[in-house]
């Protein structure tokens, strides 16, 4: 029945909207004023699409039954990620996750490798991880992704329940999920990630009700539920296979943009190296043979690691002649000072240079090939062990710093499917200050916005057309904060100057207009079904400038390979008074939303304004002043205090 | 790589700033020709900051040494890095090539 209405209000929602917005294109735009009027029609397009998406989310809305029992002898590990979070945190959640019913292995995984935690983990018998030696200061250490891959190596549950360091979980979380495994297709569950130290009114907008309910129910209706980085159960089988699919593109890729570099770089050193030696000439002729095979080979389509292994032999003969070579000389050289000076060169005579010196001499790292650097790097990249990373098959992707959906989507990409259990099973804390808020959100949209543009869902081979979509929808939500700039800068722009987006407010826009807004909150409140989603809806508006932050410093990651910025998110409140600077951009923009709101009604005494542009722009100048009122609270927010409630307090003694 | 020279009372000191390969090998060579050309046959060349030495490296230092002597002097080295002490070790140059703490010790003692 619900079902019946939610569609019933997307296809209202969707007709209004178009009906609006086509409108809008096709006969509103005031062109004299282009520089607005454009910027505004293509914000209120961005919102026509992002509801649009939305609605398609939540037409295949999912409520599933419970699971079916699980397997009695499917083997869990449950992994704490951890970082630099409170030890004391870490174990009260080692110490649940212990507690789990179904029969599993706890691990903490110790990015923080702190032998304090270690002695703690052993101290209660649990499992206790940290960076293999692979993990050297050459290679990336690519954060969480890099954590969980590096225990994925050293345990072998077939399932992977993963858990944050602050995500308490609840004794029966297995049992309630693992029985969706029993589908041998199911990659992934995901639960829902609540946050107990929130207070009702939720001043953060920690608590994500809409995500982690219609939404994620919704793509769950079209196979697309994703991977959310905890409180979540993953098929190791799965993983793995992404692993090693990811590991044969990945050396692939290497090996042939390393031989479709060599020509150039064999002619480089032509140029630069001393051609006067002839031995050198000769290595160079060597390599050049040997990678022009290696192409035939690779077109041929033989193995790589045939190709690979014949290029590497074929070069490591010709520089051990090279080093032979010199050896000659210099030995030679020798010969002739103590032909010179007879005795003075040493009383066992001329030292000779034994084989395994020029065996040593040859290697990778002390080579004379080495001086031609673009060569070296070419032979390099020449192999199959992935130096380049510290363990050749990498599970969680590490494309972006939201390995989670990235993962999810090489997995729904493969053929596997995901489920969204609503149902909260495991209890976690949220950050306490708005200034690791901000960091956090900040985190998540760079995160996503890195996968949009390393593998965007929409050209993403082997997707579902619908699981495409679905993914889309979530980054297409974090472009936001541009649509925002906009809605802010309008009705300023009309307010202090006159200047009007539209041609004119008349009985034509408001027609077009208000149905489509009334289906659009209908639509939030019927998919919602009664649940809170104002908060949202403000921080999307509001918290515009991390938005843009976060659009353009993954950009500049992606295409220019530029450092994020990445921070991990602290778990403990952040010291110090209301942090006002944070928060200046939205400062900035309801000073001038005020003084627009009292200069319009100035110009309207005045007559210099019409009444209904000023009234529609005065309420639009309101309506935005209320959405960003969430940050003055936000920044004034002390941290959460749990009501006081005699009961609970006596039933508590542990303190968690 | 960088080389410079610098003649002191009793004999002429060389550096060999950067890496001492295949590349850069010759330019030693003939450097070295160059300062014994030029008068002094007693050389010092100073590895204080030759970070990397491979097989032709080596074999201009030793072609270096054969100059030196044909002139009627000698070249001694100073202020060997790890890498390099590593080579000459290996090579059993170490018997050829006395490494001295700096470039003053090199000729303290004749």
């Amino acid at each position: 029945m619900t079902r019946f209405w939610t569609r019933l209000v997307v296809v209202l929602t969707v007709i209004f909207g178009l009906n609006y917005v086509a409108w809008r294109w096709a006969a509103s735009l005031n062109w004299d004023a282009w520089w607005i009027a454009v910027p505004l029609v293509v914000a209120e397009t961005y919102s026509l699409i992002d509801v649009m998406l939305f609605g398609m989310t939540v037409w295949k809305l999912k409520i599933r039954k419970a699971a079916p029992a699980p397997p009695h002898d499917a083997t869990v590990d449950v992994f704490i990620t951890t970082y630099n979070e409170d030890l004391d945190m870490v174990m009260t959640t080692a110490l649940a996750a212990q507690k789990i019913r179904h029969p599993h292995s706890t691990w903490i995984l110790d990015d923080g490798a702190r032998p304090e935690l270690k002695a703690l983990a052993e101290e209660h018998g649990l499992g206790y991880v940290t960076r293999s030696e692979d993990w050297t200061a050459n290679v990336p250490r690519h954060a969480k992704a890099g954590n969980l891959n590096n225990a994925l190596m050293v345990t072998h549950g077939e399932f992977l329940l993963i858990l944050d360091a602050d995500q308490i979980p609840e004794p029966d979380i297995l049992e309630k999920t693992l029985g969706y495994f029993n589908n041998r297709r199911v990659a992934l569950v995901q639960t829902p990630q609540y946050f107990s130290n929130v207070p009702a009114d939720d001043p953060l907008g920690s608590q994500a009700p809409l995500f982690y309910g219609p939404i994620q129910q919704g793509k769950d209706g079209w196979n697309a539920a994703f991977f959310c980085g905890s409180n979540a159960i993953l098929r190791r089988e799965a993983l793995m296979q992404l692993g090693l699919v990811g590991y044969v593109k990945e050396t692939e890729k290497s090996i042939r943009r390393a031989l479709a570099a060599s020509r150039s770089a064999i002619r480089q050193a032509r140029k630069s190296a001393d051609m006067d030696t002839p031995l050198v000439a000769d290595v160079l002729d060597q390599v050049e043979a040997a990678t022009r095979e290696a192409q035939e080979q690779l077109a041929a389509g033989e193995p790589l690691s045939e190709i690979t292994y014949r290029v590497r032999r074929r070069v490591d003969l010709a520089v051990q002649t090279l080093v032979q070579a010199d050896v000659s000389a210099l030995q030679a050289d020798l010969e002739e000072i103590a032909a010179m000076e007879l005795a003075h060169v040493g009383e066992a005579g001329v030292p000779v240079v034994a084989d395994d010196a020029v065996q040593r001499m040859s290697a990778r790292d002390w080579s004379p090939l080495g001086a031609l650097e673009s060569v070296q790097a070419v032979l390099d990249a020449l192999n199959v062990e992935r130096n380049d990373e510290a363990q050749p098959v990498m599970p969680l992707a590490t494309i972006s710093v939201t390995e989670d959906m990235a993962t999810a989507m090489r997995m729904h990409a493969m053929g596997w499917e995901s489920v969204y259990h609503h149902e909260v099973l495991a209890y976690g804390l949220a950050p306490e200050d708005i200034a690791t808020m901000l960091t956090q959100r900040l985190r998540w949209a760079q995160g996503t916005i890195q996968v949009l543009l390393r593998e965007n869902p929409l050209v993403q081979k082997g997707l579902k057309i619908g699981q495409r979509l679905m993914y889309f929808a979530t980054m297409w939500t974090y472009l936001s904060g541009y649509a925002a700039v906009i809605y802010f800068a309008a009705p300023i722009i009309y307010l202090l100057l006159g200047i009007l987006p539209v041609t004119s407010l008349s009985w034509d826009f408001f027609i077009r207009f208000i149905p489509f807004m009334i289906a659009n909150q209908l639509l939030f409140a019927v998919a919602g079904r009664g649940i809170p989603t104002w908060r949202g809806q403000q921080y999307s508006l509001a918290l515009f400038p991390t938005w843009i932050k976060a659009c353009s410093t993954a950009a500049k990651n992606v295409w220019f390979g530029r450092p994020l910025g990445f921070a991990v998110t602290p778990k403990a409140r952040q010291s110090g008074g209301p942090s006002w600077s944070l928060i200046r951009p939205q400062l900035v923009v309801a000073g001038l939303l005020a003084i627009a709101a009292v200069v319009g009604i100035i110009r309207l005494v005045t007559g210099l304004a019409e009444p209904l542009g000023t009234l529609v722009n005065v309420a639009w100048v309101i309506f935005d002043l209320v959405v960003m009122s969430i940050l003055v609270r936000a920044v004034l927010y002390k941290g959460f205090e749990p009501a006081v409630d005699v009961e609970a307090g006596e039933r508590e003694p542990d303190g968690v | 790589m960088e080389f410079s020279h610098e003649v002191k009372d009793s004999y002429a000191e060389v550096r060999a700033d950067g890496r001492l390969n295949m590349v850069s090998a010759p330019k030693l060579r003939e450097y070295v020709t160059d300062v014994i050309a030029g008068g002094s046959s007693r050389i010092v060349v100073n590895l204080e900051k030759t970070g990397f030495m491979d097989s032709s490296g080596l074999g201009a230092l030793i072609g270096c040494l054969k100059a030196a002597r044909q002139a009627g002097g000698d070249l001694r080295i100073a202020s060997v890095q790890p890498q390099v002490k590593m080579v000459l070790e290996l090579t059993s140059m170490d018997r050829v090539l006395t490494s001295y703490a700096s470039p003053e010790e090199a000729f303290s003692n004749d």
